[in-house]
């Protein structure tokens, strides 16, 4: 079996008395699109933020292509290929959409203490900004401040932000939260393709898109991993029925 | 191309050119008070548009930056007394002593935020006044009296009224320049995007604190060199220009006038001196009057007068 890219060990993270990651082990192979669900308060988003190391966790280890990035501070992981979308939508509002992927491609493109020529007549990250927000359908909005962008086109520039990075592995934290139906099902369209390019994990709660979307789907239950397996698995899944017992249509709908 | 007119550009343009024909004016009218004034004026709009770097595009709420003030100030002051006269010395002097000086706060204050920053720079800048009213050796209390301002040669006489304001003028407009390409160039875009986003900032990549620190010294030096300027104006220096109501002073200026907007401290220093100056004719308590005006200011012009000035349209 081939290194995986993203293997997470007996991951512990506390807040006082409550254990919100309990021993969580996971690996995302390459290519891979891995599914993290799991009841509201299962510390979906806990465990994510511990990947990107916003939080740190207080026992286990993180490994991203057989690198140790436990200890590595956020900033860094980014330059190792981790990008991350947002739960609730993180952008520079007062910038523009452009502006906000250019940004992405200039913190991969060396260091920006360049204090003379103007940012925003750099060609390189002027293209990578526009090819990014072309990916991701806002190549029309790119001098739009993202203010005045739609929730939906927030979403969307989340994505454009993340792959802007150019990430090896693309964490996306409920892509689909607040999207009405069509945009829903744009968003599903859209990581259909990306996930072609990039390996993904993605923390979502709409049971449609998670199945249509995911090689392997791991379940979180009050911190603790209770499943972990390919969809059709997930579904047979005896624990996993039972912890959704009050959204069990959810999880079943597909059979 | 149609040149489009706003407000906000037409007035920035109508100061600049106003200020650079000033002397032409005291000149013909013998108006001297004016030059000295307004020369006063300049170095302080310097100083602020050195805070608005840090305040209004880096998003720091700094409440010491009157320290820098005197560390340019002292550094002119006690290298002429201890008979250094050359400019060319005297003014790197205050310059590296004041990016040493945000260099060390910095580092330790940048570790804070929001009102913990503001204390933390406001105790630095106490700090800077208690030690200097401590320099029994250079006034101590009472300040220290330059009898001879910096020497540049022959270059040009800073005893000269007029070559002394074209001087600070140009000061301020190279500040005014080089904060212009700060903030556009890729370095001012992470500075302005912390200020923005820092949790995003981080996850796309970017070691928030070296470029706040860096953008932190800028700042102190250009504010240092507005310290320099202003002790040669007043040919003393004191304590008392450290002190945390200079501080809030500029931080008034910045506000007034427009944060994040280039020309807006500019245009707040000119206001607030201006007010200060003619209302202090009128009343002792001009402070009652300058209040008032101040919150109007902030409770119905955000952005300042600069933002009022952006949403005056074209008929």
């Amino acid at each position: 079996m081939p290194e995986p890219l993203l293997r997470v060990d007996s991951l512990v993270r506390r807040f006082g008395g409550i254990v919100a990651t309990d021993r969580v082990s996971l690996e995302v192979a390459p290519g891979e699109l891995h599914a993290i669900i799991g009841p509201n308060g299962a510390g979906k988003t806990t465990l994510i933020s511990q990947l990107t190391g916003q939080l740190m966790p207080h026992a286990g280890s993180i490994h991203l292509a057989g690198r140790d990035i436990t200890g590595v501070p956020s900033y860094r992981r980014s330059a190792l290929g981790l990008a991350r979308s947002f739960q609730i939508t993180s952008l520079l509002l007062d910038f523009s959409a452009a502006d906000n992927v250019a940004l992405a491609a200039q913190a991969h493109d060396g260091h920006s203490f360049h204090f003379w020529t103007n940012a925003r007549k750099v060609p390189h990250l002027r293209r990578a900004a526009h090819a990014a927000l072309d990916r991701v359908g806002l190549g029309g909005r790119a001098d739009v401040l993202v203010s005045r962008l739609s929730h939906g086109e927030q979403r969307e520039l989340e994505l454009a932000v993340a792959l802007a990075t150019r990430p090896q592995l693309l964490l996306l934290d409920e892509p689909m939260a607040g999207l009405g139906i069509t945009e829903s099902a744009r968003m599903v369209k859209l990581l259909q393709e990306l996930r072609r390019e990039v390996s993904i994990v993605l923390v979502e709660h709409d049971m449609d898109a998670v199945f249509a979307l995911a090689d392997r789907i791991t379940v979180l239950v009050y911190g603790r991993v209770i499943a972990s397996g390919t969809p059709a698995e997930i579904r047979q899944n005896e624990e996993v029925k039972r912890a959704y017992l009050g959204d069990q249509h959810a999880v079943t709908r597909h059979v | 191309m149609k040149v489009r007119l706003d407000a906000r550009k037409a007035a920035a343009a109508l100061v600049v050119v106003g200020l650079l024909l000033l002397p032409l004016y005291t000149s013909l009218s013998g108006n001297v008070f004016a030059l000295t004034l307004f020369t006063r004026i300049v170095i302080f709009a310097l100083a602020a548009a050195s805070l608005n770097l840090i305040m209004g595009y880096g998003g720091m709420m700094s409440f010491g930056h009157a320290a820098y003030l005197g560390i340019g100030g002292y550094s002119v002051g006690i290298l002429a007394a201890e008979g250094i006269g050359s400019g060319f010395i005297q003014w790197p002097v205050a310059l590296l002593a004041s990016a040493l000086f945000a260099l060390v706060i910095g580092a330790l204050s940048l570790r804070t935020r929001g009102v913990y920053f503001i204390m933390i720079t406001l105790a630095f800048a106490q700090m800077a006044y208690y030690v200097a009213s401590g320099l029994a050796r250079y006034g101590g209390d009472d300040g220290l009296t330059i009898y001879k301002r910096s020497d540049f040669g022959g270059l040009i006489n800073l005893s000269n009224r007029v070559q002394f304001y074209y001087v600070c003028l140009a000061c301020l407009l190279g500040g005014l320049y080089l904060i212009w390409r700060i903030v556009n160039s890729r370095f001012g875009m992470v500075v302005q995007g912390l200020r923005s986003n820092e949790a995003r900032m981080q996850a796309i990549g970017f070691p928030a604190t070296r470029y706040r620190l860096v953008c932190f010294v800028i700042s102190g030096t250009l504010c240092g060199l507005a310290g320099a300027l202003l002790a040669n104006n007043t040919d003393f220096v004191s304590p008392a220009a450290m002190y945390w109501t200079r501080s809030g002073d500029l931080m008034v200026m910045v506000i007034l006038g427009g944060m994040g907007s280039l020309f807006g401290p500019m245009i707040g220093a000119i206001a607030f001196l201006l007010v200060e100056e003619l209302l202090s004719q009128v009343t002792e308590y001009w402070a009652l009057i300058m209040g008032p005006l101040l919150l109007l200011i902030v409770l119905f012009g955000r952005g300042g007068i600069d933002g009022l000035l952006g949403r005056v349209r074209r008929a």
